[in-house]
This record gives structure tokens, C-alpha cells and sequence, in this order.
């Protein structure tokens, strides 16, 4: 018998939208979250803005100490591990802890915990010896962040197996992928998986500003993220996270549980190119499309709605129509394919994951997010990007895409399951 | 509604058949050793790579020995474009895959690059190279943080580089687990290879021995301060204080068992088992998840605890992890009930490059029937441990077990099986 994974649980810590209702309003408003950066002095760097959550940790039910304890990317996937346990129903018994496992997406770590201590130790960079007396108790729980995976377990109960993925701009989807592995190949009956990332910091900012990655239209923060657009110049930088509760659809069943989606199909591939760059033909991110739905056992015409990867760069969102066109043929055409980034930017390590939380919303709302700020068309580009305003229509099947640094390429094929059990 | 267990996974919606996943090629960067070979017959005449750190002075540290690798110079192994953009780290985890490959007398560019895959871990990314770049944007400013930055200090670097430099684009993966990550990345890439990959680039390497690495391992609490290398790193020892940092790592070259014999290449043995799990929260006073962790390797084995010849021990060389670990296999083995090592003694924990390392080491100890030992003196007596001290031991039995835990309450347990243990079976 095949085991069968399914999305039964979801919380989420997105830019202007703390909480799953939150984000699907401001997707299906088609608002947009960036703003200059104000939790640093910007104005030494070329991009200046961001998409930064408006989190107070205490508001948000941590305890003062956990706060102090944390940095901020693990205080986002507490917040959202508990609303997707909360959103789940599932009330983890402690005989079954070894059958609940957790596995995170994150890309850079505890970044700003790190740069934070790292000025204190250093006295801004003025010693190469820094002095280790003055550090926070936590640093090593900072220096690796398998510490977000284990906050987690804590908090929900977790002894099976745990990790984080950290695969850059795809941990946050290949995070469910391995949370998925694990379920279907009887490891875990229940994953608790998503990604998170708090990478608004000046070092953050300064690497990318080095690489021309980031957008620099700083007069006009709200429309700065634009994929699909003529006009775009950069991704915008952006924090939160998405934690999903992953369960096999027979005990998920078997507890009444609300599914939103099954998780049909899953797919890595490399590049192998470049760290940075990508190869204009899509091929990979095109093999991985296609190894997914093989994997579903479903066609490119059956598939509803694509989640783009869509950053805003000149080279992503040509190579990604590139990989649309290669895998899907000619239904790339008639398919509606969308980037949240658009509203909401590019948190790294997360936002694949907080991605999988909105094609499992598309489907189970019958509702495809717009891009929003896409304003003018891109003769390069010449599929339908869905811009600005959402659009109500029927999505049973979806699939989401991530691309990042390192060659890695992933897709997700999501499916609603009523419709699949038949 | 059977959990497919032993040998066999069931990935989207249709089941693969349990292909075996055989380490064919190992490629091993370490304190006391560069290479394989070398490595081995270190560690057999009980060789410590551990030394008062030379990178940076450590006078005002309360740690001030490492396993610092030396002889590696990056130009006489890596392409001189590659070197200013890495870390050293991904300098160890590039030449480790070359080697690997070499020794597997597998050239990627005769398989289908489409297929072959990458699976790495790592603890703390291009922490080094993480390190000068704050220096320089805090130091000097923003304009001066290198355009390499934001690719060479993040985990996912090394899968990265290995990936590109071999042309191989199958499934990519990078994990974190701290020290369990090193096997979790292995099981990961058996994953890959019995979902067809029919070779799978897969291991740990870590180095964070900058002044801000090392402050944040001093953070950990786990460090020793003693100034000896012979005795600053003693696990199950009645003084031990804590464990030494190292660097460094293992690549292997995974493959899969029918093409591997297809090939005629020369075969190290088997990934044969893998569990991991998760410790209870500090504050419940349950005990530790290791035993669990080592009973789910050796059913995943389909092996009985008496095929085990020998453990290669986490050892914390921390009396309350050390006791864990003790009772863990005390659990499993029954008291003293099996060979333990701790040849990690003599190169400082390496966190994710630590279980790979092992595991190389577990394949050449299956291979020349030798136990290699742990540094420092025999386990303290309340242990219950049959640590193997002195002189390499016979080793009589076809397979190893390999356990590696990280901070914060990751367990991770692999079995590894020689191949004349089948041949035996025909």
C-alpha cells in the first residue's frame, strides 16, 4: 500500500500578514509588503528596502526569555509551528513522539543573532581575535542552525527524526520534500516541515548588494518587487516563514482531519553551472517540473495553477519561462502562473514553503494569487503571468517552483484530494 | 498500511524496488591525515592530528589545541579561479569529491549527468570566510564585502561546488544536524540512489576554526581547555572535560550495488541501516533517544546485534553524554557487549565531516579486519564501555556500526556492512 502525504496543518509569518487568513487576504488583495528598511541604516547600501514582518515575539506568544534565547528566524517558526499544529487539530501523543519528526528550510542561518554578536565580540570589526568573553549563551545555538529544527521538536514533541535543510532558495520547499521522503518511506507518520529565514541584516544586504541581486529602487519600495515586469531590477529581500503539518492521508483520515492538499509529487535538480547564474534554457528547473509530475503521475495539461519562482531578476524569470515552456509544452501557455514575491519578497530559506502554504490555499479557495506590479509586459516573456488581480477559477492540481544559489532546482506538485480519491 | 521497512522505500505513489546502496570510492581530508590510505595507517599507529591551533593565536582563549589539517595547500588541488571564493571548508569538500571520484574509478562524464547527484552536510557553513567579510563591512564598509559572499558561507555551498565542478545534475541536497548531519546526508543519498540515481557525491566537511568559530564552539560548552593532546580529549575516561574542535571531513562516492558490480569497481561495502531521532526536551528528565536511534539501525540492516564487530562511539567526552551513550549501547549489546572506538580523539570532533570520516574509517576496518584505536588511555570502569585503547584490535564480524549525535538532541545511527559479508551468504 502506498503511503500518501498530505498538508493537514498550516502557520504562517509573512511580511504585513502574521497568520495563514492574513496572508491569503493580502495575496488575494494583492498588496504589496516592502517598505524602506528600518531596523538598520540603510543608506550606506544600493538596496534599501525590504519586506520586513512587523513581529513583536512577545505578542506573538513567546515567553520574554525565548525571545532572548532566539534569533529571530527561529521566533518566526515557533509562531508558525503553533498555528499550524493549532490549525491541524493534531494533539501529538507522547507514545507516538518517535513517529514525529520536524525538518526546516533555512538558507543563511541566524543571521542577524550572528552579525549582532559578531559586532559585539569584534568591537565593529576591529579585531580579528574577538573576544569570546562578551558572548551571548546562546551563540553556539546561533553558529548552527540545526537549533531552529530542535526548537521546533520541543515545542511540539518531536523524537523521530529531525534537521534542517539548507539548500539556499530551495530549503523552504525541498524541507516538505524530505518531510515527505520520510513519511512515504514509513520513517515518520507525521512531519512537522516548512522553512524560515530572518536575513534583513546589514551583511545580508551588503552580499547582495555586491552581486547587483537585489533591487535598488528605493523611491518606490512598493512597487519594487515586479517580476515578470519589463522594468524589473532585482528581487527585495524579505523574512518569515511557513511551517506545515505533513501527515499520512490514512491517519490524517482516520482523525477527521481537514486536508488542504496532497503533496503528489516532489523534485530536486542541479544546475551544475554556475553559484550565481543560470542557464537560459530552463532545462534543469524543467527536469525537476517533470520528474514531479511523473512522480504525481499526472500531465502538464492536468496542472491548474503555477506557483513561479518568480524573483523579479532580469535572468530568473526568463530561465524560469524557459523551464515552463520545456515541461509543460503548450499548456505553459493556457496554465496561470503567478509570483507572490510580487507582494510579499524573497525570505530565502521560507518563502518556498510559505509558496507551498499558498498553492495549498489556491486550491482549496479556488482562487489563483496574482503577480502583482506587473505593469508592463516583457516581449521576452510571453506567458500569462496573472498580473495584479486575482482570479477566481478552478484549482484541483498546482505546482511551485524554487530556484536558488548553488544550482538547485525544485518543484512541488500539489493536489486537492477529494478530487484525487476518486 | 504496512511501513515499508528494510530496504525498501515507497517514493510518490509507486514502489522502488531496495536497490543496495554500495560505497565504491572515499575521499578523506583530516588532522592526521590527507587522503584515505593515509588517514588509515595514522589513525592504526594511534597518530594525533591535535596541536596547539596555528591559524590565529590562541593564547587568549580558554581552548587553545585543535585538529588543525594541515599540508592542504588549495592551489595544488583546486582550479586558482576557484580558491578567493571559497571557503576552506569547500576547498576540503572539492578536493575530498575529487578523490572520491578518482578512487571510484568513476568518471562522472561517463554516466548520464542528469542522473548522478550531490547530498552534503555541514555545521556552520564558510564560517572563515563568513568571518573576514564582517571584518571588512563592519571594518570598512559595504562596498568591501566580497561578491562571493553571498554563495561561499552558506550550508549549501559545498553540494554546490561539487555539483558544478563534476557536471552532475541530479537531486541536490544539503543538510544541517550538527554532528548527526554527516550521517543524515549519507541516508539521504541512499535515498537518491534507490530512487535511481545511479551515483550519489555524499558526506560532511566543516572547519570553523576562525577566533569568531571558536568563540562560538566555546559557547557550546562542550570544549576542553586542557593543554595536553594526549589527554585534553578523553571520552569515557574518568577525567574527561569535553571534546576538541577539528576540521575537516569525508566524501563518498555511493552507488548503486548492481551497477557497482556491473562496473567491476572495487566496493567498500554497504550502507545497510539508518535511523535517526530526536532527544526529549532537556527539562522532561527522560533519557536520551540514542538507543531507539541504534535499534532503528539495525532493523533498517535487517542485522542482529551480534553481526556488529564494532561501534564507532560518538564520544562527547562529556560524563552525562558520555553515560548516554554507554547506556545506550549497554541497551543494545548487553554490557561491554561490543567493540567500541573513538578514533575522533585524534582529530577533535569535526561535527559534520565527523560521521563520514567514521564511516570511512568502518569500511577500512571491515576491509583489513583491524579495529582502530581511540586515543588516551581505557574507558573509566563505570562506563561498562569495551573501549578499544592501545593497539588495533582484530576484527572479526561484517559490520560496523557508526553513531554521530548533535547538539541540542539529534541521534543518528548508521550500520555499514562489508561486501565479503554477502559473498559469504552465496
Amino acid at each position: 500500500m502506498n503511503r500518501r502525504v498530505v498538508i493537514t496543518g498550516i502557520g504562517v509569518v509573512a511580511p504585513d500578514a502574521i497568520g495563514t487568513k492574513n496572508l491569503w487576504t493580502l495575496l488575494t488583495e494583492g498588496r504589496t509588503a516592502t517598505r524602506l528598511i528600518r531596523t538598520f541604516d540603510p543608506s550606506p547600501f544600493r538596496s534599501r528596502i525590504a519586506a520586513a514582518v512587523d513581529f513583536d515575539p512577545v505578542r506573538e506568544g513567546l515567553t520574554g526569555a525565548e525571545a532572548g534565547r532566539l534569533d529571530r528566524a527561529a521566533q518566526f517558526a515557533l509562531v508558525a509551528a503553533r498555528e499550524a499544529l493549532a490549525d491541524s487539530g493534531l494533539v501529538p501523543d507522547p507514545d507516538g513522539a518517535h513517529r514525529l519528526g520536524v525538518s526546516v528550510g533555512n538558507a543563511v542561518g541566524c543571521t542577524q543573532r550572528l552579525e549582532g554578536e559578531y559586532r559585539k565580540l569584534s568591537d565593529d570589526g576591529a579585531r580579528w581575535l574577538v573576544d569570546h568573553t562578551r558572548g551571548h549563551p546562546n551563540l553556539y545555538d546561533f553558529f548552527v542552525p540545526s537549533s531552529l529544527a530542535a526548537e521546533i521538536a520541543w515545542l511540539v514533541g518531536a523524537e523521530g527524526p529531525a534537521t534542517v535543510v539548507s539548500a539556499g532558495c530551495t530549503s523552504g520547499v525541498d524541507s516538505l520534500g524530505y518531510a515527505c521522503d520520510l513519511i512515504r518511506e514509513g520513517t515518520a507518520d507525521v512531519m512537522i516541515a516548512g522553512g524560515t529565514d530572518a536575513p534583513i541584516a546589514p551583511i545580508t544586504v551588503a552580499c547582495f548588494d555586491a552581486i547587483k541581486a537585489t533591487s535598488p529602487r528605493n523611491d518606490a519600495p512598493e512597487e519594487a518587487s515586479r517580476p515578470f515586469d519589463r522594468t524589473r531590477n532585482g528581487f527585495v529581500l524579505a523574512e518569515g516563514a511557513a511551517i506545515l503539518v505533513l501527515e499520512e492521508l490514512e491517519s490524517a483520515r482516520r482523525r477527521g482531519a481537514r486536508v488542504y492538499a496532497e503533496i503528489a509529487g516532489f523534485a530536486s535538480r542541479s544546475n551544475a553551472y554556475h553559484m550565481t547564474g543560470l542557464r537560459s534554457d530552463g532545462a534543469e528547473m524543467a527536469a525537476a517540473i517533470t520528474a514531479a509530475l511523473d512522480e504525481a503521475r499526472m500531465a502538464p495539461s492536468e496542472i491548474d495553477y503555477v506557483n513561479a519562482h518568480g524573483t523579479a531578476t532580469k535572468q530568473n524569470d526568463r530561465h524560469e519561462t524557459a523551464a515552463f515552456k520545456r515541461s509543460l509544452g503548450a499548456h505553459a501557455y493556457d496554465v496561470p502562473i503567478s509570483s507572490i514575491k510580487s507582494m510579499i519578497g524573497h525570505s530565502l530559506g521560507a518563502v518556498g514553503a510559505i509558496e507551498v502554504a499558498a498553492t495549498a490555499l489556491a486550491i482549496e479557495n479556488d482562487v489563483v494569487p496574482p503577480t502583482a506590479n506587473l505593469r508592463e509586459a516583457d516581449p521576452e516573456l510571453d506567458l500569462d503571468y496573472v498580473p495584479l488581480t486575482a482570479r477566481e477559477q478552478r484549482v484541483d492540481r498546482a505546482v511551485t517552483v524554487a530556484s536558488g544559489f548553488g544550482g538547485f532546482q525544485s518543484a512541488m506538485v500539489l493536489a486537492g484530494v477529494e478530487e484525487r480519491a476518486a | 498500511m504496512t511501513a515499508v521497512t528494510t530496504g525498501g522505500a515507497v517514493m510518490g505513489g509507486r514502489a522502488v524496488m531496495a536497490g543496495r546502496a554500495v560505497v565504491t570510492g572515499i575521499g578523506v581530508i583530516a588532522p592526521n591525515g590527507l587522503g584515505l590510505e593515509e588517514y588509515w595507517s595514522a589513525t592504526l599507529r594511534g597518530e594525533t592530528g591535535i596541536r596547539p591551533i596555528r591559524r590565529f593565536d590562541p593564547a587568549t582563549y580558554p581552548v587553545r589545541l585543535a585538529g588543525e589539517v594541515t599540508g592542504f595547500e588549495p592551489k595544488d588541488h583546486l582550479p586558482s579561479r576557484l580558491i578567493p571564493q571559497t571557503d576552506r571548508m569547500t576547498q576540503f569538500a572539492v578536493a575530498a569529491a575529487d578523490w572520491a571520484l578518482a578512487d571510484a574509478g568513476a568518471d562522472p562524464a561517463g554516466l548520464d549527468p542528469r542522473a548522478v547527484g550531490v547530498a552534503t552536510a555541514s555545521a556552520s557553513g564558510g564560517f572563515d570566510f563568513g568571518q573576514r567579510e564582517l571584518q571588512k563591512l563592519w571594518g570598512q564598509g559595504p562596498g568591501h564585502v566580497s561578491a562571493y559572499m553571498s554563495f561561499a558561507w552558506f550550508y549549501a555551498v559545498n553540494t554546490g561546488q561539487i555539483s558544478i565542478r563534476h557536471d552532475l545534475r541530479g537531486p541536490a541536497a544539503a543538510l544541517v544536524s550538527e554532528q548527526a548531519g554527516g550521517l543524515d546526508a549519507v541516508a539521504h543519498a541512499r535515498r537518491g540512489v534507490r530512487r535511481g540515481a545511479p551515483l550519489m557525491i555524499t558526506g560532511g566537511m566543516d572547519s570553523a576554526l576562525s577566533p569568531y568559530g571558536l568563540a562560538a564552539l566555546i559557547a557550546s560548552g562542550r570544549l576542553s581547555g586542557r593543554d595536553e593532546p594526549a589527554r585534553a580529549y578523553v571520552p569515557f575516561a574518568e577525567d574527561a572535560c569535553g571534546h576538541l574542535p577539528g576540521e575537516g571531513g569525508a566524501i563518498l562516492v555511493l552507488e548503486d550495488a548492481a551497477r557497482a558490480a556491473e562496473r567491476g569497481a572495487r566496493v567498500y561495502g554497504e550502507i545497510a541501516g539508518y535511523a535517526a531521532t530526536f532527544d526529549p526536551p532537556p527539562a522532561s528528565g527522560r533519557g536520551s533517544n540514542l538507543r531507539r536511534a541504534i535499534e532503528g539501525a539495525l532493523a533498517d540492516a535487517g542485522a542482529a546485534p551480534d553481526e556488529i564487530g564494532v561501534v564507532f562511539a560518538d564520544a562527547a567526552a562529556d560524563p552525562e553524554l558520555d553515560r548516554a551513550e554507554a547506556d545506550a549501547l549497554a541497551a543494545v549489546f548487553g554490557p561491554r557487549g561490543v567493540p567500541v572506538t573513538a578514533p575522533k580523539t585524534l582529530t577533535g570532533r569535526l561535527y559534520s565531516g565527523a560521521a563520514p570520516l567514521d564511516l570511512a574509517l568502518a569500511f577500512k576496518a571491515l576491509g583489513e579486519g583491524l579495529i582502530p584505536p581511540a586515543g588516551g588511555g581505557p574507558a573509566a570502569a563505570r562506563y561498562g564501555v569495551d573501549l578499544v585503547t592501545g593497539a588495533p584490535r582484530p576484527l572479526t564480524r561484517s559490520a560496523a556500526l557508526v553513531l554521530a549525535r548533535g547538539f541540542g538532541g539529534f541521534n543518528s545511527a548508521m550500520v555499514v556492512r562489508s561486501d565479503r559479508a554477502r559473498e559469504g551468504e552465496r
